[in-house]
């Protein structure tokens, strides 16, 4: 028993120390490899001494990153709006058409084939529709943002609300639980890790739905910024933005997985 | 008068089933079911695979329907025992809510399956209580991922006895489990049944533990499923777990396996 405890203390000190280092160097590992690409990407394109409008160097975007900031927030901004707006829509209607779904089959056969033909159109051709529809305003970015968004969230939604076992059917059964009863204490929190994933593909979605919808008709906007220094050679105003636009995304990500790791404890 | 009798003496056993049967479309899973099973009994289940053992629990918990016959629990139909909870079903998967705590999946019964004009009985002893009882305080706040399999069938049959059932019916609940375990939880059960007082019909693979746990064993055949014989198992109580090695044990379990051969 002794012998027991001391392996067991053992484990418990060594798992108190490795991890430590574990976690330096596991963050260290991608942290160091992007460094790496960024020297790598400067130093290339100082040797070869690539023109700054065809690639600029990091430096560059860095310093036109630090210039330009409050121009690159103006623009932040309303995309930030247009895609956590979209993320909401999007993902609100997918998940009431998914409960409407899996209550009835026959509003499930009637529509799903019209989501599945929605979803096979691509973004970028449908965008010039929805901004002739909504004009050039908020609106018709938030519903590209939305649309995007949507089939994933659907998918997921119908087979999450669908993933509880014949079993706990039947223990609802023996309790004689009402389909409300059902609805709301077994298949919502069941479905909650796949609307999970579903909501991870969309933070990051919401944000091209967004910026998409921008390029078509827009004076505002970190996608309207694209084109507009893409026009101009801004080259290097042109990366920072993007590398922006990915933030944003990155950003919208964090907030859902700190969401799931609040609420899907199991 | 005579029906009056009838419905009287009905009320004193935990289930009656008369000429039962039960048919899947042109299958007929179960055929000519008569039994009697009194209160306070423990009655194990043991047949070939597809006989209908778990056919049987279904019918009389009200999953699925007779199609010929009659069946009573305590005098009432199986519907109107299941809403005033006579009885508890216990699945051979724990069937808990992984997003629910032990303590969470124990009160389960008591917060869904509210109608009007219907109480739903709460039991003598409460959540917690139970769970002590089936040997797991301390671990009231666990989530289900965090408990061995054996640990989860114990919430189980802990939420299976929080509305104080008359009759407790149990689908090879231990059959996931390794032996060890399974013998635990099988001395668990017997205090378990003395102390509660409930009825328990129990489904099982294994002759040893359908001997070990039951007063009576009942023998089931297939094509149809039915009756082929019920065994009364005259062994002393309480009964250890070295009963087993006994020249009495291992006779009942010998005429088991070769009914079981013949079914």
């Amino acid at each position: 028993m002794a012998g027991l405890e001391g392996t067991v203390s053992m484990n418990r000190r060594s798992k108190g120390q490795v991890p430590q280092l574990g976690r330096v160097i596991s963050s260290a590992v991608p942290f160091g490899t992007a460094i790496g690409l960024l020297l790598v990407w400067e130093v290339g394109v100082r040797l070869f001494q690539v023109p700054s409008y065809i690639a600029p160097a990091p430096s560059d975007v860095g310093q036109v990153m630090g210039e330009e900031w409050p121009l690159l927030m103006r623009n932040f901004w309303p995309t930030f709006l247009e895609s956590v707006l979209g993320f909401v829509f999007g993902n609100s209607a997918a998940i009431l058409i998914a409960v409407a779904f899996v209550h009835s089959r026959t509003v499930e056969k009637a529509f799903f084939p019209i989501a599945v033909f929605i979803n096979t159109i691509p973004i970028l051709a449908i965008a010039p529709i929805l901004v002739l529809i909504f004009g050039a305003g908020l609106t018709a970015k938030v519903v590209i943002a939305a649309l995007i968004c949507f089939f994933p969230t659907l998918v997921n939604m119908v087979r999450g609300l669908q993933a509880v076992s014949p079993q706990t059917f039947e223990l609802a059964r023996i309790l004689s639980a009402s389909n409300a009863e059902i609805f709301w204490k077994i298949r919502l929190p069941s479905s909650l890790p796949f609307l999970f994933s579903a909501l991870k593909i969309a933070a990051t979605t919401c944000v091209i739905g967004a910026i998409v919808g921008e390029w078509v008709g827009a004076d505002i906007g970190l996608g309207a910024l694209i084109i507009d220094s893409t026009f101009n050679f801004r080259s290097s105003l042109l990366y920072a933005t993007v590398f922006l636009s990915s933030g944003l995304s990155v950003m919208l990500f964090a907030m859902v997985i700190t969401a799931e790791k609040l609420i899907v404890r199991w | 008068m005579d029906a009056l009798r009838r419905a009287a003496t009905r009320q004193d056993f935990a289930a009656v089933l008369q000429k039962a049967a039960v048919r899947f479309g042109s299958l007929t899973a179960l055929h000519d079911i008569s039994l009697e099973i009194e209160q306070g009994a423990f009655w194990t289940i043991l047949g070939p695979s597809g006989c209908g053992k778990s056919t049987m629990l279904r019918l009389i918990s009200d999953l699925v329907p007779a199609a010929k016959g009659d069946v009573t629990i305590l005098g009432k139909t199986t519907k109107a025992a299941r809403l005033a909870r006579e009885f508890a079903f216990v699945f051979q998967d724990a069937t808990l809510l992984p997003w629910r705590t032990a303590l969470r999946n124990v009160e389960l019964p008591l917060e869904i399956g509210r109608r009007k004009g219907v109480d739903i009985p709460t039991g003598d002893r409460s959540p917690r209580e139970l769970l002590a009882l089936v040997g797991l305080h301390g671990r009231e706040d666990a989530l289900p991922h965090e408990l061995s399999g054996g640990m989860r069938q114990r919430v189980a049959i802990a939420r299976a006895l929080v509305c104080q059932p008359k009759l407790m019916l149990m689908d090879e609940p231990f059959g996931a489990l390794d032996e060890m375990t399974r013998d635990r939880l099988n001395m668990q059960l017997l205090s378990i049944w003395e102390e509660t007082g409930v009825t328990i019909l129990f489904v099982t693979h294994s002759i040893p533990e359908a001997v070990f746990l039951g007063q009576r064993v009942l023998m089931m055949k297939s094509d149809p499923g039915r009756i082929m014989e019920v065994v009364k198992v005259e062994l002393p109580a309480p009964r250890e777990i070295e009963i087993r090695d006994t020249r009495e044990f291992t006779a009942y379990t010998a005429y088991l396996r070769q009914l079981l051969e013949a079914a």
